[in-house]
């Protein structure tokens, strides 16, 4: 199977600095993927690299098979929700479904006006007078009804109310059921993205610092806690993620494939949140953990 | 047909806690063989989850013979797990209020009569394996 994403050595630098280095990634088609990471970690650069807004300093990147922004096929086979859900502020609903027909040879007229209807959104209203929810659920629809077969959405429900939030979500995820649509969107917040993912990336400072799948994720952490030892002395199959230490008790996040036999650790299973803030703040560079992606 | 809900707290992953409740339903007699199960996108589109969730629950239950697939259809149970359970249960349950009855008079609390039965619960079963 043609991976969705696959990328090589990428990098981009702007001036003397960094955006994104050194990263090497397959992402597989059909699934959701989650980017996550804290502002500034690369996010946006990365998609805009995806979509072919953005040329790559160093290294490679493939999309669906082909150059991203290589041509008019490629361009109609992956679809943008850019930062900020974007419209026209002056033209009406029914004016961006026009504009998204004229402009999208793969164009789904009844999607967009089954949607459109669905929502309740008033063809005859300028995007300008939209509530925030509404904007993004017209993006949404821009991009859905362009019928890619990669859909790329940067920090799609940031500035949504949970409502709104959960009401994007909903449509996305049935879209991307009924279109057997591969998506790639961003968030700062795993909370938003547990539910609907099944893959996750995690950029840190430029760098990707963790990627997989997530029922793997959640499978292969556990949190160890028992009397105080050095990280050190764990069996070589077991990476750890973070440590923290008291003077009696030390309490251990570890990546590890097999299980922990070792009597002395209570084992405990960690959620997706937990996962990732251990990698944000773990602060172990060990070469050890390069392994992991 | 059921409606599915997702416990973000509970630590037990998405996929496992839809095939729970429908074994859970057709154990409770509320799914019997021949009916439906929602369809992906009528779940996803409720609760904003992965379509790959859905698919893998309803791929574990037809790999224990619960489900099976009819291509253009949707997903049907295929299986009864009430046996002839089903009809011990109201009985059980009149039983079971009497006891909590009894519990309550005693002056145990909501909480200690739920740490009660699970102590009990778990230390039976242990004896079962032992």
């Amino acid at each position: 199977m043609t991976a969705a994403v696959r990328t090589r050595g990428l990098g981009k630098r702007y001036g003397r600095r960094w955006a994104l280095t050194d990263c090497t990634l397959d992402v597989p088609a059909g699934r959701v993927v989650g980017l996550v990471g804290p502002n500034g970690a690369g996010k946006t650069t990365l998609l805009n690299m995806v979509v072919g807004q953005l040329a790559p300093t160093s290294g490679t990147i493939e999309v669906l098979g082909g150059a991203p922004g290589g041509g008019a096929a490629q361009l109609a086979k992956v679809g943008y929700v850019a930062q900020e859900t974007p419209t026209y502020a002056g033209l009406t609903v029914a004016e961006h479904l026009r504009l998204g027909a004229k402009l999208n040879p793969r164009w789904d007229d009844a999607v967009a006006r089954r949607r459109i209807e669905r929502l309740g959104l008033d063809p005859a209203k300028k995007a300008g007078r939209l509530s925030g929810g509404q904007r993004a659920q017209l993006a949404l629809t821009l991009g859905i009804a362009k019928r890619p077969e990669l859909l790329v959405l940067d920090e799609p429900v940031a500035a949504l109310d949970p409502l709104a939030r959960r009401e994007f979500l909903q449509g996305l995820m049935e879209a991307a059921a009924e279109h057997d649509l591969s998506v790639l969107l961003s968030s700062h917040l795993v909370s938003d993205l547990e539910r609907v993912c099944d893959h996750l990336i995690m950029l840190l400072e430029a760098r990707v610092r963790v990627a997989g799948d997530i029922d793997d994720l959640l499978a292969e952490h556990l949190l160890l806690t028992g009397p105080r030892r050095d990280p050190a002395d764990l069996p070589a199959g077991q990476h750890v993620v973070s440590a923290s230490h008291t003077d009696r008790q030390s309490t251990l996040l570890v990546r590890t494939t097999e299980p922990v036999h070792d009597p002395a650790w209570s084992v405990d299973r960690v959620g997706l949140e937990d996962i990732v803030l251990a990698y944000m703040t773990g602060g172990d560079r060990r070469p050890a953990l390069e392994v992991i992606s | 047909m059921i409606e599915f809900h997702l416990d973000a707290r509970s630590g037990v992953s998405p996929y496992q806690q839809l095939v729970r409740q429908v074994r859970h339903a057709m154990r409770l007699g509320l799914l019997a063989e021949g009916d439906q199960l929602p369809t992906v996108k009528d779940v996803v589109a409720r609760l904003a989850i992965n379509p790959n969730t859905v698919l893998k629950a309803y791929r574990e239950l037809e790999h224990e013979g619960l489900a099976a697939a009819r291509p253009g259809l949707g997903t049907f149970v295929t299986a009864t797990l009430t046996d002839g359970s089903l009809a011990a249960h109201e009985p059980l349950r009149q039983e079971l209020r009497r006891w909590l009855r009894k519990a309550r008079m005693a002056g145990l609390d909501e909480e200690s009569i739920e740490a009660l039965f699970t102590a009990t619960f778990q230390a039976d079963a242990q004896r079962g394996i032992a």
